[in-house]
């Protein structure tokens, strides 16, 4: 019996192999299945999954002998949340996709399936140099995709996200290699990492290697500004790699590879980073509020998203990591769902810019309303997704430090006011030349639409779906974040 | 029992999910009639449950799953029942259920029709989630669940950019108190380790220290989310916006139920406010400045209904200042006249905007006596809110009155004169409306009809309601049984008065007498002279006045500019062209730097070599040193 995990990472690499070959509507339909099994597996990993606090699934076999490499991967309550999500997107990822009659697409929807397959890797992982390598195996096909699939084809913005991005990993590479070399174990394993008895001094070193290229990746700022050209000009499905998954990975990390690794950094690094987190929420929420672009904005929203998120992570605490994990989840799901409805709207009106836009809900009632739902999940209303994730993080952050929760609670405001504002400019109002002949969602529109807000609604009514699986680990990270320090 | 009670909020929520998925393919009767029934037997149900409990002393507790649980806390998602939230829901599932029927002949032309229910059904549903929680998370749903379905019906004709802002603020200031209200919350569960209503009053009952800065700040954060819903300053600014909804949503959302939830909230937690002394007196401060402001301004209005949005802003302000006063009962109890008498006005309105064909400024109407039962009603209710004994506000102001007495004798004044002001722009309003010349188009007069049955049927059961909603709580000096002490006695502490019998009669005796002299004199100058409010005003107060104080304008260049310039700056100069442009600098820097290190690589494999062996000397070097 093959194990689990493996079946999870292999499978995506296969069928990115296969439908690199094809073209046209074959390729999308390999795709499709692909990206499709996929989620039945990870599905079923789901509903398998112990809550408990051991790597479950786990593959291990000799990698690299010479250097003790090993290829170990594994799933636990830190990464299950990660991986649901990664597969339940794909789909639609894939749907986004408009390529079909290109005698490319078969390039392309094998890129994004190599991609899935590095992502997974990057969650999974249970090795640092494994990690590593799937760490900067995922810059190449987003890369490519980039560059090859935009609507905006800008090479100069491109190659400032793979430069920046990739400067970033060199000096968690240089902190992978000096742990590595300094661990008692002498190997890459996870548990060396974690018992590396480094001294404090060495530690805020490594911490600050790993700390750039997460800062950069999730983005902390100022480390943000590749992010905003980005998303505005990548092809939407580019885009949803980015925002739903990619800059997970930088969140992920934190608590896989920082902060166990680097615990007694964090007495001395903590108010600072912690600070700059806060700043982000209120400075993507006020920045958002005047944006042009439909997706520029939705970039500066998830700036302060993922703001409050690492907020909740150097809270250090049970309610900010459960906030963190969860909220990956979440902000995965609502991010996809806002670009998704951005590429709906660009398919009948070919605008992203708001004041070009308007009056969309007299002629298209169902778009209108479910993605007012899917803006309510984002700015965390009660019984929505979002709400359980914010609460949880404000709660954390506010046992970390009264007054920066009130500061980072603005969000509830600013989100509201960005986010409605957009609303009513691009959907309410009168009719404009083209709302006479907009449509409203097709099938397959809906099925995604729809797909998408059950999970805001059924994980916003039962978190415990998501919260029961992960507490355990989170506990446990606690634990051993605790008794090194 | 327990799944009988869960179906009492969940009969409005399917009411909703069944026209928002269908109504547009039902016909206007199936779909309007799915979204009174639901009501109504919400209305039944919510009765018998009431009936049924009435027996048992303590509260009913229900908790049907765990919400949220993490190792540090876990919040249940709950039910609690006693009188008090018996109460709220009778009040919510009756009135809102008048109100549903209204609405089947106020909004029958619309188009929206369908929508129009199902937003109406959902309100209810997070409405009766609000009072009906165990704890203040389970009522915070229902907080920002009535302030979403308030959005969305400020802004049903959302083709008008006009009502859409109006929407928009309503959501946005009330989300600013909602961040209060959360803050309050994470203050709970830092110190107490619950957020469980019965818990906290049991708290505050023994351990909590009288007074303690937790209490106080706890008990202020949660106040401060109440400004915002139930409309007090400094957040009251939104409520007479919020008026560009269809005349039923202003009726059932912003003024019988959804703004009363702070008060709700507060008296649920009396325990607590009791337990912070500093709390009750802002709340009193707060209570009587808006009372008295609100009253003010709606003196100059002339849109009938933003009158009317002043009148609940300002009696909002009296049953806030009860509670600073601590009174919590007497609270409840104007809130429950309130909501008989203010519905059935605003709603009054609506049939007279109805039959105006869109008429709102009382200055273009006049003589409308022949709406039989529009006008008979609505002066039933203008004698209740006005305090003409025995109507329902009669009894329920003079009871606040007598109870900030007690407390301090400055704010009773204020109030007395605020309950004068009262009297003073209610028959302004009614005369203005309802009698002299007809003011407005011949088109207008053609056009003029009594509503049907559908919405007078409503005004009639309200009026009546407004009539004798009183005797629920008759003062004690007549010796009668006061229905409300008893009903909430064992949920809130009752006050023990020290006002004297003469003192109380003196009270009603001169309020009875001005309140006849100030109906007199509007008579008068409204009526007999034939005096209009002046289109434009003259005189620095009434200027003041009739621009509402200028508080929305200070607000505007105080608040909502700056963020937006910031909004700007943050953006073109700090984010792009700094933060961005250091990045790019950077980049630009290590390329231009490649072009001057490319002369290193000059080819010779010595020079390579040397360097080479200097690194590995150079590491050697480092890792002998670190040993």
């Amino acid at each position: 019996m093959i194990s689990l995990s493996l079946l999870l990472l292999i499978l995506p690499l296969v069928f990115s192999v296969i439908t690199g070959f094809l073209s046209g509507k074959n390729a999308r339909a390999s795709a499709m299945a692909g990206a499709l099994i996929n989620l039945v597996v990870a599905g079923y990993a789901f509903t398998q999954f112990e809550a408990n606090t051991s790597y479950q699934f786990a593959f291990l076999s000799d990698w690299i002998p010479s250097i003790r490499a090993k290829f170990h991967i594994g799933i636990d309550g830190i990464n299950l949340l990660l991986i649901l999500l990664t597969n339940l997107l794909l789909p639609v990822i894939i749907y986004t996709v408009k390529h079909e009659d290109s005698n490319r697409s078969g390039l392309y929807y094998g890129l994004i399936l190599f991609m899935q397959f590095a992502l997974l890797g990057v969650f999974m992982a249970l090795d640092a140099l494994l990690y590593y390598i799937f760490w900067e195996l995922a810059l190449i096909p987003i890369y490519l995709i980039l560059l090859g699939f935009s609507s905006q084809p800008d090479f100069k913005t491109f190659v400032k996200f793979f430069i920046y991005t990739l400067a970033g990993s060199l000096f968690m590479f240089i902190a992978i290699l000096y742990v590595y070399i300094k661990a008692p174990g002498g190997n890459f394993s996870i548990d060396n990492f974690y018992n590396n008895h480094l001294s404090e001094q060495e530690q805020v070193w490594v911490f600050l290697g790993f700390f750039i290229a997460y800062a950069i990746k999730i983005p902390i700022i100022p480390f943000h500004t590749w992010q905003p050209d980005t998303y505005t000009k990548a092809s939407t499905p580019g885009t949803m790699l980015l925002s739903g998954v990619m800059l997970k990975m930088g969140t992920f990390s934190l608590l896989r590879w920082l902060l166990p690794v680097a615990p007694l950094a964090l007495a001395t690094v903590t108010p600072v980073v912690i600070i700059l987190c806060i700043i982000g929420i209120v400075y993507g929420s006020i920045i958002a509020i005047r944006q042009k672009n439909i997706k520029t904005l939705f970039a500066y929203s998830s700036l302060a998203h993922v703001g409050l998120i690492s907020a909740g992570v150097f809270a250090l605490n049970a309610d900010g990591f459960n906030g963190a994990l969860i909220q990956m989840f979440n902000h995965g799901i609502i991010i996809v769902g806002l670009f998704l409805i951005a590429e709906i709207i660009y398919t009948r009106t070919e605008t992203y810019h708001i004041s070009e836009l308007g009056g969309i809900r007299n002629e298209a009632p169902t778009l209108a309303f479910t993605f007012l739902i899917i803006i309510l999940a984002s700015v965390a209303l009660p019984l929505t997704n979002g709400f359980v994730g914010e609460f949880l993080l404000l709660n954390g952050v506010f046992q970390y430090n009264q007054w920066m929760a009130v500061v980072g609670g603005t969000t509830v405001i600013l989100s509201a006011t960005y986010m409605l504002r957009m609303y009513q400019r691009t959907m309410l109002g009168l009719d404009r030349d083209y709302t006479k002949t907009i449509l409203d969602l097709g099938t397959v529109e809906k099925i995604m639409v729809l797909g998408l807000v059950l999970i805001i609604i059924v994980t916003g009514i039962w978190p415990s779906i998501l919260l029961d699986p992960i507490k355990p680990a989170v506990e446990n990270l606690l634990n051993i974040i605790k008794i090194v320090q | 029992m327990r799944s009988l009670i869960l179906l009492i909020p969940l009969l409005p929520l399917i009411g909703f999910l069944l026209n928002i998925s269908w109504g547009k393919q039902l016909p206007k009767k199936i779909s309007g009639g799915i979204g009174v029934l639901a009501v109504l037997m919400s209305f039944l149900l919510v009765v018998y449950g009431w009936l049924q409990s009435s027996g048992s002393e303590s509260t009913i507790d229900y908790t049907y799953f765990k919400w949220i649980e993490t190792s540090a806390f876990s919040i249940n998602f709950g039910f609690q029942l006693d009188n008090l939230s018996f109460l709220m829901m009778s009040i919510i599932t009756g009135v809102g259920f008048l109100i549903h029927l209204y609405s089947d002949g106020y909004m029958h032309k619309d188009d929206g029709y369908y929508r129009f229910f199902a937003y109406l059904n959902l309100f209810i549903f997070f409405m009766l989630l609000l009072v009906m929680g165990s704890n203040l998370l389970i009522t915070y749903i229902g907080w920002e669940g009535v302030g979403l379905c308030s959005y969305l019906l400020i802004g049903f004709w959302f083709k008008n950019h006009e009502y859409n802002d109006a929407a928009k603020k309503a959501f946005i200031v009330n989300r600013i108190g909602d961040l209060g209200f959360i803050v309050g919350i994470f203050f709970c569960l830092l110190n107490y380790k619950t957020i469980e209503y019965a818990a906290l009053n049991e708290l505050a009952a023994g351990s909590i220290q009288i007074g303690s800065a937790v209490v106080t700040t706890i008990t202020l954060a949660l106040f401060f989310g109440s400004t915002a819903k139930s409309a007090q300053i400094p957040l009251y600014t939104w409520l007479p916006d919020a008026m560009a909804g269809p005349t039923p949503v202003s009726a059932l959302i912003h003024a019988a139920t959804m703004v009363t939830a702070g008060i709700y909230m507060i008296t649920r937690l009396n325990g607590l406010f009791l337990a912070a002394p500093f709390t009750l007196d802002v709340i009193l401060v707060v209570g009587t400045a808006t009372a008295l402001v609100a009253a003010i301004i709606a003196t100059r209005q002339n849109d009938i209904k933003k009158v009317l949005a002043y009148s609940t802003v300002s009696q909002l302000g009296f049953m806030f200042a009860a509670l600073g006063a601590g009174a919590f009962v007497s609270g409840m109890f104007h809130l429950t006249t309130h909501a008989f008498f203010k519905a059935l006005l605003f709603l009054g309105s609506g049939s007279v905007i109805h039959a105006m064909s869109g008429e709102q400024d009382i200055r273009n109407m006049g003589g409308l006596k022949s709406l039989k039962v529009t006008h008979l009603t609505f002066l039933i209710g203008t004698l209740a809110i006005a305090g003409i004994p025995p109507l329902s506000g009669f009894f329920s102001k003079d009871e606040i009155l007598v109870n900030v007495y007690s407390k301090s004798f400055w704010f009773f004044i204020i109030l007395f004169a605020t309950a004068m002001l009262t009297a003073y722009y209610m028959f302004r309003l009614y005369f203005l409306t309802f009698h002299g010349k007809f003011r407005g188009t011949k088109e207008q007069a053609d056009h003029l009809h009594e509503s049907p049955l559908s919405m007078t049927f409503p005004l009639m059961v309200l009026a009546i309601l407004a009539v004798v909603g009183g005797f629920l709580g008759i003062p004690e000096v007549f010796h009668m049984p006061h229905t409300f002490n008893e009903m909430l006695g064992k949920i809130v502490k009752i006050p023990e008065l020290t006002v004297s019998h003469t003192f109380e009669y003196t009270v009603m005796g001169i309020s009875t007498l001005i309140v006849g002299a100030i109906i007199y004199l509007t008579y008068q100058y409204f009526v007999t002279k034939e005096k209009l409010p002046s289109k434009s005003e003259k005189g620095f107060w009434s200027t003041a006045i009739s621009n509402k104080f200028y508080i929305d304008e200070a607000y505007d260049s105080l608040v909502v500019a700056p963020v937006m310039g910031l909004s700007k700056w943050l953006y073109r100069v700090l984010d792009r062209s700094l933060t961005d442009g250091l990045v790019n600098q950077v980049g630009l820097t290590t390329l231009l730097s490649g072009q001057s290190i490319r002369k290193l690589q000059t080819g010779r494999t010595s020079l390579y070599l040397f360097a080479m062996v200097l690194g590995l000397i150079l590491i050697l070097c480092l890792n002998f040193f670190n040993r």
